[in-house]
C-alpha cells in the first residue's frame, strides 16, 4: 500500500494513471483516473459506505462485479438529468460528474432510518401484511407518509428530460449476447462462416472475465490471447459489435431487446448530437447466449457489512483498477475459484488468508495457496462479522457440512471479506421465453436445458466453466449457427490450441453458515440484500405456510428488487431446500422476467415524445379554430374546437352564447371529424340490413335515415345517419371516435362471413370537410350562397339530401339535425373546406351566425334527449334500454345482434332504462356519473339503482337537465330519486321524459 | 413478438403489424338459419372456445398491409406457426393431421360435411 490508502502502487488494466478525473459523490470531490468506475474511485478514496438498505437502513458498500450489484446503487446527474438506481461498479466516471448515494437521511454514516434495524423484530418477512394494520385511521395519516419517506430507492428526475433517445431495428443472422471468451469465439466462428453477426456486451470493454480467469492458451494468459481476436472481430465487415449494450429481454420468434447506454460515460457525445440511450430491437435467425455467470454470495452472519464483497469483485478491483478494499482480507469460499482472489491480493501486497468450508479440497489452486504461504483454514466458516460501517474483524468457526451451530471459533482482525459461494450461469434470456433449465449438481445451480427458439448457450452461461471446453463449445456453436442460417456457409479452419488450466476440486454447497450467538439475534444472514430478506425470513415464510417458492417470493419480497434476484435466487432456494428437506429441483425456481437489468423510460419512449407521441389529426379549419381562440377537446386523434371564448369571456359564458345563437339565430359547427364511410355495390343495401338493427334496403335514394348498430352480444356500439346516394351507393356516418373501428367492423363481416357480397367499404372521413349549419336562420344562410338546388322546406325536407353547388363549391347537403333545430350538414371536398367555412360566416353575418364548439353541441343534443354512444351507453346497453326498441327491426330475419337481443336477460323487465332528470333545485347540476340509490342511508352500502349519463346546465331552459340509466326507469316517470354525493350532500331529482325541449319536433321540420 | 406472414399479400412482419381476431372457424348459426337457434347454441357461438395446449387455429388481419383477414395455425406451447391460410379455407391436410382434441373433432366434422 502506498500514500493513497486504497489505491495500489501499480496495476489497473482499465485505468490510465496519467489522466486524473475529478467528480463528486454526495457533494464531496473525489479524484479518480480515466477508466475508473464510481465504485473503484470512491473505494480508492477510502470510503466504504455507498448507501443504506431498503428496509433496515443498514449501511452497505460495493458487493458485486457488474450488473448483479445490489447494494451500491447511486444516482447520477442532477434535476432533469438525474438517473437513479445505477450500479456504482458499472458507472464510468468523467470530469465533473455529479453522483450521490441513495436512501439515507440525513447522512450515510448517521441514518435515522437505521432505527428500523433495532426494531427489526417488528419487520419480519411478510411485515407488510402484519404491521401497520391498526388502528385503521393511522394508515393514511401516520404510517403511510412515514413509510413513504423512509422507504424506496433513488429519487426520480424532476422536470422534462432534455436528452434524446432513439430506437433501432435490426436483423441479424446470429446475435451473440455477451462478449466474453465464449461470445467472442462464437461470434468469430459464425462470422468466418459468413453470417451477419451482431455481438452485444453490457460492459465498456470486451473480454468478460477473461482477465480474472486462470489458465494459459498457447502460452499466454486468457485475456492476452483473446485481445487480438477482439480487434480482429471488430474489424470484420459482417460483424457489428456494440459495447455498453445489455440484451435485456428475449421474446417470441427470436425477437430481442437491448438497451445501449450511448453517452452516459461521455457527455460530450450528447453535445455532438448522440442520443443518451438507444433501444435496439433485434430479430435474429439464431441467438447465441454467452452471458457468462455471476458469483453468488454466502449466507453468513451479517454478510452485508460494507467491505464484504464477492471474490470476483475484489479480484477485479485489484486487477482492473489497482484498488484494494483494505489491507487485511479474508477470502471465504466453498470452491476453488476464490483462491484466485487470494493470489491477486497477495501479489498486490495485501495481507490475506482463506477460510474454506470444505474438509479436503484437493485442487491445484488450494495446493498453490499453501505453496505461496497463504494461510488456509479448512473445514471453517465465518460465524460473525464485527463492525457496522466497515468490517473490523471476523470469527472463524470450525464447520462440518450440515452443521447448524458454532462449537469452536477464533477471532481474526481484518478489514474486508471476499466471499464466493460458487457461480450461477446467467440464464435470464434463456428463460425469459419458456426455455427449460435444469439443475446441475456440480455447479449447485441451474443451467440451460432445451429451448423452442433457435438459441444456443455457450461457456459459463451454459454451465461450462473450463476454458478449454468453453473454447471448443463456443467455436462449434458459432459455426453451427451460421450453417443453420445460411444456405451456404464457409468452412471454418480449426486453430491449433494448447490450453493449460488448473485442475479444480469440487464445490460443496454452503447455503447457511452457522453464527456466533443465538440464532438470528443480531445475526442476519442476508439472502436478498436489496430487499433486506434474510434466511430467517424465508424459513418464517415456510412455517407460515407460504411453501411454494412463488408464494415465498411474494410474501418476503425475495428476488423482487431492481436486481431481480441475480444473487439471491439460488441462495434462497438453498435455504428453502434445507428448511423443507426437499431438493432444489423439487422446489423449482421463480420465473425469470425481462428486463435483465433496468433501463430508462427514455429508452423505452425513444423519439416518440412531444409532438411525435401521438399524431394529431387536423380538419381543414384547424388553424382558423386556433386563430379564433378555440380550446380543444381531443376526440380520438382529432382535436375538435370545444368552445370559442372571446376576450374577457369565461368558457361557461361562451358556451352559453354559442347555444343561444343556435337556438335563436344560426350556428356553424366544424363536424369534419364525423366518421364517413362509403358503401358501394349491388349487395350494399342487403349488407347494411345485416349491420344495422333497423332497415336500410327500404330507404329511398335521396333520403337519410338514422341507424343503430349493435354487436353480436346485442349491445349498442355505434349510431349515425346513413344516406342513400344511389341504388347501390350509401354514405354512412359514424361517431367521430368510431370511424376506424366501424370501417374495420364492416370489412371484417364482409371478408369473413358474407364473403359472397359484392360490396366495397371505403372510409372517406378525411376526404370531406363537413359543417353543421343549425338554427332558425340556417336556410336563409344556405339560400344566400346561391345554391343550384331548391332549399325550400317542401323541396328539401328534414332527412333528405341534395348534391349540387353552393356558392360555387361542390357540396353534398344533408338535412339532418343533432340540435333539434332546422339544420343542414354540408360536405365539400376537404380542399375547399376553409373557403366554404369562411363563405358561411360571411353569408351568415347578417343573420348573426356564430361558430359553436363541441360543448354547445352536447348541450343542444342533451336538451333534445339525443343519445351519445359511450355516454348514454356503456357496452351493456341495448336499443330497448335507451328507449329505441322501435328501431330494432322485427321483420328482418337476421342482423348483427338480433339473436342475442332475444335472450331473456336482454328482454328482462326492470333493466336500467334511459330517462331524463330534473333536479329539485334548478341551479343544481348533478355530477356526471353520480349514482342514484334506492334509499339514502347514513353511510354505504346503499343499493344503487342507476347512474347519471349526461348532465348540463341548459341555457335554453334556464335550468339544469340530466339523463340517466335507472332501473325500471320508464315505469317510474314523475318519481323523485336521490343521488348521495361526497360529503353527505344528497341531490334529489324527478324522473322525466328524455326530451326537454321542443317535444313535438316543430323546430326541426320548420 | 411473433413473426407473421400474410398469405394474401405475402408480407412478413411483427405481430403489431397485424390484428388478432380470436379463434378461427367459429360458425355463426344465424347466417345459415336464423330460426330456432337455442340459447345454448348462441352461448357456444359467442363464448365457447377451444383453449388447447398445442396446435390452435386463429384469425388474423393484415392490419398494416393488405387489410385482409386470414387464418393462422399456431402451436400455443412453442409459438411456432404451422401454416397461414385463406379466410375461407381449411388448413393444409398435414396440419389438420396434427390437430388434437376439440380441433380434431371439428375438422373431422368438416370433412364429413364436405363428403
Amino acid at each position: 500500500m502506498t500514500g493513497k490508502p486504497y489505491r495500489l502502487a501499480e496495476g489497473g488494466s482499465r485505468i490510465d494513471r496519467a489522466k486524473r478525473v475529478t467528480f463528486s459523490f454526495d457533494g464531496r470531490d473525489i479524484q479518480g483516473f480515466a477508466g475508473d468506475t464510481v465504485a473503484s474511485a470512491v473505494l480508492a478514496s477510502g470510503q466504504k459506505v455507498f448507501g443504506r438498505s431498503y428496509k433496515y437502513h443498514r449501511p452497505r458498500g460495493v458487493m458485486g462485479l457488474g450488473s448483479e450489484e445490489m447494494n451500491a446503487l447511486v444516482g447520477v446527474g442532477a434535476d432533469a438529468k438525474r438517473e437513479p438506481n445505477l450500479r456504482a461498479n458499472q458507472v464510468e466516471i468523467y470530469q465533473g460528474m455529479v453522483s450521490e448515494s441513495q436512501n439515507r437521511w440525513p447522512s450515510l454514516t448517521f441514518d435515522i432510518g437505521g432505527i428500523n434495524n433495532k426494531l427489526s423484530r417488528f419487520f419480519p418477512g411478510g411485515f407488510y401484511y402484519k404491521t401497520f394494520m391498526w388502528p385503521k385511521a393511522f394508515w393514511k395519516h401516520v404510517y403511510e407518509p412515514v413509510i413513504r419517506k423512509a422507504a424506496g430507492l433513488g429519487k426520480a428526475a424532476t422536470g422534462r428530460d432534455p436528452d434524446n433517445y432513439e430506437h433501432m431495428h435490426i436483423h441479424a443472422d446470429v446475435l451473440v449476447a455477451g462478449g466474453g471468451l465464449a461470445g467472442i469465439l462464437a461470434a468469430e466462428a459464425a462470422a468466418k462462416a459468413g453470417a451477419k453477426v451482431v455481438l452485444m456486451d453490457e460492459n465498456p470493454v470486451l473480454g468478460g472475465i477473461a482477465d480474472l480467469t486462470a489458465g494459459m492458451i498457447n502460452g499466454a494468459c486468457v485475456a492476452d490471447w483473446l485481445a487480438p481476436k477482439i480487434a480482429e472481430l471488430k474489424a470484420m465487415p459482417n460483424v457489428h459489435v456494440l459495447v455498453r449494450t445489455t440484451v435485456v429481454g428475449h421474446y417470441h420468434h427470436n425477437f430481442l431487446m437491448a438497451a445501449e447506454r450511448v453517452a452516459d460515460h461521455d457527455p460530450s457525445l450528447l453535445a455532438a448530437g448522440a442520443p443518451r440511450h438507444r433501444l435496439w430491437k433485434i430479430r435474429a435467425s439464431h441467438v447465441i447466449m454467452a452471458t457468462g455467470a455471476l458469483e453468488r454470495p454466502i449466507a453468513f452472519a451479517n454478510n452485508d457489512r460494507p467491505n464484504v464483497m464477492l471474490a470476483s469483485a475484489v479480484r477485479a478491483l485489484v486487477g482492473r483498477y489497482g484498488v484494494s478494499p483494505g489491507t487485511n482480507g479474508v477470502v471465504f469460499t466453498n470452491n476453488d475459484d476464490a483462491y484466485l482472489t487470494a493470489f491477486a491480493l497477495k501479489k498486490a501486497g495485501v495481507n490475506v488468508q482463506v477460510v474454506d468450508s470444505r474438509a479436503r479440497p484437493d485442487g491445484e489452486l488450494v495446493a498453490r495457496a499453501q505453496e505461496e504461504g497463504i494461510a488456509v483454514s479448512l473445514s471453517s466458516v465465518i460465524s460473525a462479522v464485527e463492525g457496522t460501517l466497515a468490517v473490523k474483524a471476523v470469527k472463524i468457526a470450525a464447520y462440518r457440512k450440515g452443521q447448524g451451530r458454532v462449537i469452536t471459533e477464533k477471532r481474526v482482525e481484518c478489514d474486508f471479506i471476499a466471499s464466493s459461494g460458487g457461480w450461477n450461469p446467467v440464464l435470464h434470456i434463456w428463460a425469459h421465453n419458456a426455455g427449460k433449465i435444469k439443475f446441475d449438481d456440480g455447479l449447485q445451480s441451474f443451467r440451460p436445458d432445451t429451448h423452442n427458439a433457435a438459441m444456443t448457450a455457450v461457456g459459463a452461461a451454459n454451465g461450462t466453466m473450463s476454458v478449454e471446453a468453453t473454447i471448443a463449445e463456443a467455436q462449434a456453436a458459432g459455426e453451427a449457427a451460421a450453417k443453420s442460417v445460411l444456405k451456404k456457409a464457409k468452412a471454418v479452419k480449426a486453430e491449433k490450441l494448447e490450453v493449460k488450466e488448473p485442475r479444480r476440486a469440487a464445490l460443496e454447497s454452503l447455503w447457511f453458515a452457522p453464527a456466533t450467538g443465538a440464532y438470528n439475534e443480531g445475526n442476519k444472514h442476508f439472502i436478498d440484500f436489496q430487499n433486506d430478506v434474510t434466511a430467517a425470513d424465508l424459513e418464517l415464510a415456510q412455517r407460515e405456510g407460504y411453501e411454494s417458492v412463488e408464494h415465498t417470493k411474494r410474501y418476503t419480497t425475495y428476488g423482487m428488487a431492481t436486481d431481480q434476484g441475480k444473487t439471491s435466487n439460488i441462495n434462497g432456494l438453498g435455504v428453502l431446500s434445507e428448511a423443507t428437506g426437499k431438493t432444489i429441483p423439487q422446489i423449482g425456481t421463480t420465473t425469470f422476467r425481462p428486463p435483465y437489468t433496468p433501463y430508462s423510460f427514455g429508452a423505452i419512449a425513444g423519439s416518440l415524445t412531444r409532438e411525435l407521441f401521438l399524431p394529431v389529426r387536423r380538419t381543414a379549419v384547424y388553424q382558423w379554430h386556433i386563430d379564433k381562440g378555440a380550446t380543444w377537446e381531443p376526440v380520438g386523434q382529432w382535436r375538435r374546437a370545444y368552445t370559442y371564448s372571446g376576450a374577457g369571456e369565461t368558457k361557461h359564458q361562451s358556451i352559453t352564447r354559442e347555444i343561444l345563437a343556435v337556438r335563436n339565430k344560426v350556428g356553424l359547427l366544424d363536424a369534419s371529424t364525423l366518421g364517413k364511410i362509403e358503401i358501394k355495390g349491388p349487395d350494399a343495401a342487403e349488407f347494411l340490413d345485416r349491420m344495422y338493427t333497423n332497415t336500410f334496403s327500404t330507404l329511398k335514394v335521396g333520403k337519410c335515415r338514422y341507424g343503430l348498430m349493435a354487436n353480436e352480444l346485442g349491445f349498442l356500439t355505434d349510431d349515425g345517419v346513413t344516406v342513400r346516394l344511389a341504388e347501390d351507393h350509401f354514405l354512412m356516418h359514424t361517431t367521430s371516435g368510431g370511424a376506424d373501428r366501424i370501417a374495420a367492423w364492416l370489412e371484417e363481416w364482409l371478408q369473413t362471413e358474407w364473403t359472397h357480397y359484392k360490396v366495397f367499404v371505403t372510409p372517406v372521413t378525411e376526404q370531406w370537410s363537413q359543417f353543421g349549419l343549425a338554427g332558425p336562420k340556417a336556410r336563409d344562410v344556405l339560400a344566400k350562397l346561391a345554391p343550384d338546388f331548391d332549399v325550400s322546406n317542401e323541396a328539401f325536407p328534414h332527412m333528405s339530401f341534395k348534391v349540387g353547388k353552393l356558392g360555387g363549391f361542390p357540396v353534398r347537403v344533408f338535412r339532418i339535425s343533432f340540435s333539434g333545430e332546422q339544420s343542414y350538414e354540408i360536405a365539400t371536398p376537404a380542399g375547399y373546406g376553409l373557403s366554404l367555412w369562411k363563405a358561411f360566416l360571411e353569408a351568415g353575418a347578417e343573420f348573426g351566425i356564430e361558430p359553436y364548439g363541441t360543448e354547445a353541441l352536447h348541450v343542444l343534443r342533451a336538451e333534445k334527449g339525443y343519445i351519445v354512444i359511450g355516454d348514454e351507453t356503456d357496452g351493456t346497453t341495448t336499443a330497448e334500454d335507451v328507449g329505441m326498441g322501435g328501431m330494432v327491426s322485427k321483420k328482418k330475419a337476421d342482423f348483427i345482434g338480433k339473436r342475442s337481443m332475444e335472450q331473456a336477460e336482454l328482454k328482462r323487465a326492470g333493466r336500467k332504462q334511459l330517462v331524463g332528470l330534473l333536479t329539485e333545485d334548478p341551479n343544481e347540476v348533478l355530477p356526471d356519473g353520480a349514482y342514484a340509490v334506492a334509499e339514502v342511508k347514513d353511510k354505504p352500502p346503499m343499493k344503487m339503482i342507476g347512474q347519471v349519463t349526461s348532465t348540463y346546465m341548459s341555457p335554453t331552459l334556464g335550468r339544469s337537465i340530466a339523463m340517466a340509466l335507472i332501473e325500471n326507469g320508464r315505469a317510474r316517470m314523475g318519481e323523485t330519486i336521490s343521488f348521495p354525493l361526497e360529503g353527505g350532500k344528497v341531490v334529489r331529482a324527478k324522473i322525466t321524459d328524455t326530451v326537454f325541449y321542443d317535444k313535438d319536433g316543430g323546430r326541426i321540420n320548420a | 413478438m411473433l413473426l407473421v406472414t400474410c398469405p394474401v399479400c405475402n408480407a412478413t412482419g411483427d405481430e403489431t403489424d397485424f390484428h388478432f381476431g380470436g379463434q378461427a372457424h367459429v360458425a355463426r348459426p344465424a347466417t345459415a338459419n336464423p330460426e330456432g337457434i337455442t340459447d345454448e347454441q348462441q352461448r357456444d357461438y359467442l363464448f365457447a372456445r377451444i383453449n388447447p395446449k398445442g396446435l390452435h387455429f386463429e384469425r388474423v388481419r393484415c392490419d398494416r398491409g393488405c387489410g385482409k383477414w386470414f387464418h393462422a395455425a399456431r402451436d400455443t406451447m412453442t409459438m411456432e406457426f404451422k401454416a397461414f391460410y385463406g379466410i375461407t379455407e381449411l388448413p393444409p391436410d398435414d396440419v389438420i393431421a396434427q390437430a388434437k382434441g376439440g380441433w380434431a373433432e371439428y375438422f373431422a366434422m368438416r370433412k364429413k360435411k364436405q363428403k
